[in-house]
């Protein structure tokens, strides 16, 4: 029947566009962070005095860089003498508890219905002390370094194991909160905890749990019997070394000001993608904030992580629940970042063997492919690719049945492949955006065969759908369009702001392109131009009419485009609409520090006060803000014009932002400096 | 050359560019591979509006002799581009759609009631899935007089897409 099918011919390729979307969507994200990553990789590289020609060019477009030439230039280090340090940092018996302390106190060993209050505590916003959390801390890693490398599990000792992946966490908040007296500690402590972290775990002796994945030549009895200190300290050189670099850079581009704390040695560089003021913590994940790392980090290594305290106790949980027999694993997210022991023979530092380095990342940073064979993964800069066959071969030699692994965002939160062989699983839900994937864990009996639980952090979608509640049409079908589009705005920001950072190359490449100095460049050249700058691998023909707007059809004025770019980036909306998403996501970090800053806690910090304040922040998260808008902020925040800002009224109209999202009205927002989209997503002003 | 000749040669190259873009959106492991399951979307993506037996008919033409469950970018480029060049599967004009859904409205009343649409979508034609009618009702339906009002359903969707 003709009519039937054109309706249906149609649809269906309508749907097929809303997909086409979704995952050019995703690859924007994708690429953006791994792009990121390959930039950690190469500073952490440029430490060990990589040639420079390495440097200059991606990884991506020079396949023949081998992993083996990496490998050399780790072996031609020098050695890292002992940082016997690490004990100073977990004495957390000296830190101070006040009486005025209102969040939950613990004891070690930690019950169960401990951990559980705990749990709930945070659910109720309190607050935990420094000093808890480094205990918590320092009892995990105890606990942890007495496990073996494989770790292996029975679920004879339990009814079900659950097994967790990525859960990514907000490392910045941490630091803000602790920075002054206790962040170094912890930084150090929480490094040690992920360093003892078992490398792989074994279940009943027939799944075989790791991060990354394996290679044709993964070696279970050698990974089993590796000393971790061999490894650790020559990252642990490493990072030092480059971090005491940042800070001395940082104290000396920042000169005075005794409120200026000195830029500790353990920031990481963010590098956030932008997000929704929608950021509300949920109980299970915090948002994420792409935080670099934890500056422990191997040169290989990726760092999200959950390092923060929920983490801990996730931990603990587990160690609580093997004893009393209710085993948790949790991922590791962490590779290794190995403490240096005590024991060590100073001055003698044993070091990795190449092939023990090489198992090592190989089981980090290895990703499934559909393809047979082994090859190098040139993405991650680390670690292979593994096709069916390898998996099939590892699976035979050890005599296992299942792989599972996380270090990939999966948007339904997990993925099977290989046969229904291997498992990924990925536990940060809206990792990349709100609404961008949801997360999973799973759940393992004694039959073992898998079970899968999904979630999706809500809050943010809870109150989107809110709001069109009072569009009667609105629907499942509709929100997905709806997930869609914001989830897609926001990678397209995301793009836009990179192509402005690279304004000054693409304009060479496209003069390269305009010989006859036209002043315009076409679709094809552009998209060429563009690839050959950013090194994205991006459909940009595809996104040619999201980016660019021309009223030409197959042409573009390629000045003005990028001046209207860079109007765009630093327009007075931008700066503070990104201003104040940054902010609204760290107001509990910004109250600590004003609370700091009001040493005579009268409620009160001056403009004065408030400008530095800002500066020191936004310093730390790598923004740059002009002075202009940080007055600008301050004035608009000062709400009786009277030269202070009270605190609490400063953290009110946040509550209020929150609070008539939560109704859905944005044009209720007081103050409002920006109106951009109907949605409340938009940054109505404090 | 003629300059009609270099025209074309620009015009394919064209083509050549955009089926390699559209591809490598799907092709995960970046080794010209993709799903075959993707195929659909693919095609849909530049500009093409086939039925579903037209895309099976296609298939044939660049699976492997021995299917493996994904398509190889040497053997769907040639096919793909001769689609391009021949300007087959062409979309459909909001006129055309609207006259299909009048066609089914035999009584001329401005909607389908949902048994109605149900029906026709899948017993007739190239019949939906479950998940795929459902997905269609979702939007399509006004939940209070439980029919669709097609002229605005269409509407709706167009305006969606751009």
């Amino acid at each position: 029947f003709k009519a039937a099918t054109l309706i249906q011919r149609w649809y269906r390729r309508y749907v097929a566009r809303l997909e086409m979307r979704r995952q050019c969507t995703w690859s924007i994200f994708q690429s953006i962070e791994y792009a990121g990553q390959q930039d950690q990789i190469k500073v952490r590289w440029n430490e060990s005095g990589l040639p420079l020609a390495l440097l200059s060019s991606p990884w991506a477009a020079k396949p023949r860089c081998s992993k083996g030439d990496f490998l050399d230039r780790m072996f031609t280090e020098e050695r890292f003498h002992q940082d016997a340090e690490m004990e100073k940092y977990s004495d957390y018996e000296s830190i101070e508890v006040p009486d005025s302390y209102t969040g939950p106190h613990l004891s070690f060993p930690l019950l169960p219905d401990h951990a559980t209050a705990l749990v709930e505590a945070f659910r109720l916003k309190q607050q935990l002390h420094a000093r808890y959390v480094l205990n918590l801390l320092h009892e995990t890693r105890k606990h942890l370094a007495q496990l073996p490398n494989i770790n292996r599990l029975s679920t004879c000792y339990s009814e079900e194991i659950t097994v967790c992946g990525d859960l990514h966490g907000q490392l910045d908040d941490l630091i803000f909160i602790f920075y002054k007296t206790h962040g170094k500690k912890i930084l150090r402590t929480l490094q040690d905890v992920f360093c003892w972290l078992p490398l792989a775990t074994l279940v009943d002796e027939k799944v075989l749990i790791l991060h990354g994945g394996v290679s044709n030549r993964t070696d279970l009895e050698l990974l089993a019997k590796l000393n971790r200190h061999k490894i650790v300290s020559t990252l642990r050189y490493k990072m030092r070394k480059e971090n005491e670099k940042q800070a001395e850079e940082k104290r000396k581009a920042n000169q005075t000001s005794s409120a200026q704390a000195p830029t500790p040695w353990f920031l990481p560089q963010s590098r956030s993608l932008p997000s929704s003021p929608f950021h509300l913590r949920s109980d299970k994940a915090h948002k994420t904030s792409r935080s670099s790392s934890i500056p422990c980090g191997a040169p290989l290594e990726r760092k999200e992580s959950s390092w923060q305290v929920q983490h801990s106790v996730g931990l603990e949980l587990e160690r609580c629940q093997q004893q009393a027999a209710f085993p948790v694993i949790l991922e590791k997210e962490e590779p290794l970042l190995l403490t240096s022991k005590a024991d060590d023979v100073a001055g003698e530092r044993p070091e990795p063997t190449r092939e023990e380095w090489k198992q090592v990342v190989d089981i980090l940073w290895s990703d499934p492919m559909t393809q047979e064979g082994c090859k190098a993964n040139t993405v991650r800069g680390g670690g292979c690719y593994f096709g069916p066959d390898v998996t099939e071969q590892l699976l035979q030699k050890y005599n296992l049945q299942l792989l599972i692994r996380s270090h990939e965002c999966k948007p339904e939160g997990y993925e099977f492949c290989h046969n229904r062989k291997v498992l990924t699983i990925f536990s940060a839900s809206n990792y990349y955006e709100v609404g961008s994937n949801r997360g999973a864990y799973v759940k393992l009996g004694p039959s073992l065969s898998p079970h899968i639980v999904q979630y999706q952090a809500n809050k943010a979608t809870h109150m989107l759908t809110m709001r069109q509640r009072q569009d009667i049409s609105m629907n499942d079908f509709r929100k997905k369009k709806l997930q869609i589009s914001r989830v897609e705005e926001s990678a397209l920001r995301a793009l836009r702001e990179k192509l402005f950072a690279h304004s000054s190359d693409l304009l060479d490449e496209f003069k390269k392109h305009d010989a006859d100095k036209t002043g315009l460049i076409t679709l094809n050249d552009w998209a060429a131009a563009v690839e050959s700058v950013l090194h994205l691998g991006l459909p940009w023909r595809m996104l040619w009419s999201q980016l660019v707007n021309t009223s030409m059809d197959n042409a573009l004025e390629y000045r003005s485009w990028l001046e209207d770019l860079a109007k765009e980036q630093l327009s007075h909306e931008n700066i503070q609409s990104s201003l104040l998403e940054t902010l609204y996501r760290n107001r509990s970090n910004l109250e600590t520090i004003f609370r700091i800053i009001d040493s005579d806690h009268s409620g009160f910090i001056s403009l004065d006060e408030f400008r530095q304040t800002w500066k020191l922040f936004s310093s730390h998260m790598n923004i740059d803000i002009t002075d202009d808008c940080i007055c600008d902020l301050a004035r608009s925040i000062d709400f009786n014009k009277d030269g202070h800002i009270d605190i609490n009224e400063f953290l009110e109209a946040f509550r209020l932002v929150e609070q008539s999202c939560s109704e859905g009205q944005a044009s209720d927002c007081p103050q409002s400096t920006n109106a951009n989209d109907s949605d409340c997503n938009s940054s109505g002003a404090p | 050359m003629t300059e009609d000749k270099i025209k074309e040669e620009l015009v394919l190259a064209d083509f050549h560019k955009k089926i390699k873009e559209a591809f490598e959106v799907f092709d995960h492991e970046s080794n010209n591979t993709v799903d075959v399951r993707e195929i659909g979307t693919i095609i849909r993506s530049l500009g093409c509006c086939p039925s579903e037996g037209e895309i099976h008919d296609l298939l044939a033409e660049v699976e492997e002799e021995e299917p493996t469950g994904y398509i190889r970018y040497e053997k769907f480029l040639p096919v793909m581009t001769k689609v391009l060049q021949e300007r087959r599967y062409r979309p459909i004009p909001e006129d055309v759609l609207l006259g299909a859904f009048e066609v089914l409205d035999s009584a001329k009343r401005g909607f389908l009631t949902k048994e109605e649409l149900v029906k026709y979508m899948t017993e007739e034609g190239e019949p939906f899935s479950q998940e795929e009618m459902e997905e269609m009702l979702s939007a399509a339906i006004d939940p209070g007089s439980n029919s669709v009002n097609y002229k605005e359903y269409i509407t709706m969707m167009v305006i969606d897409e751009n």
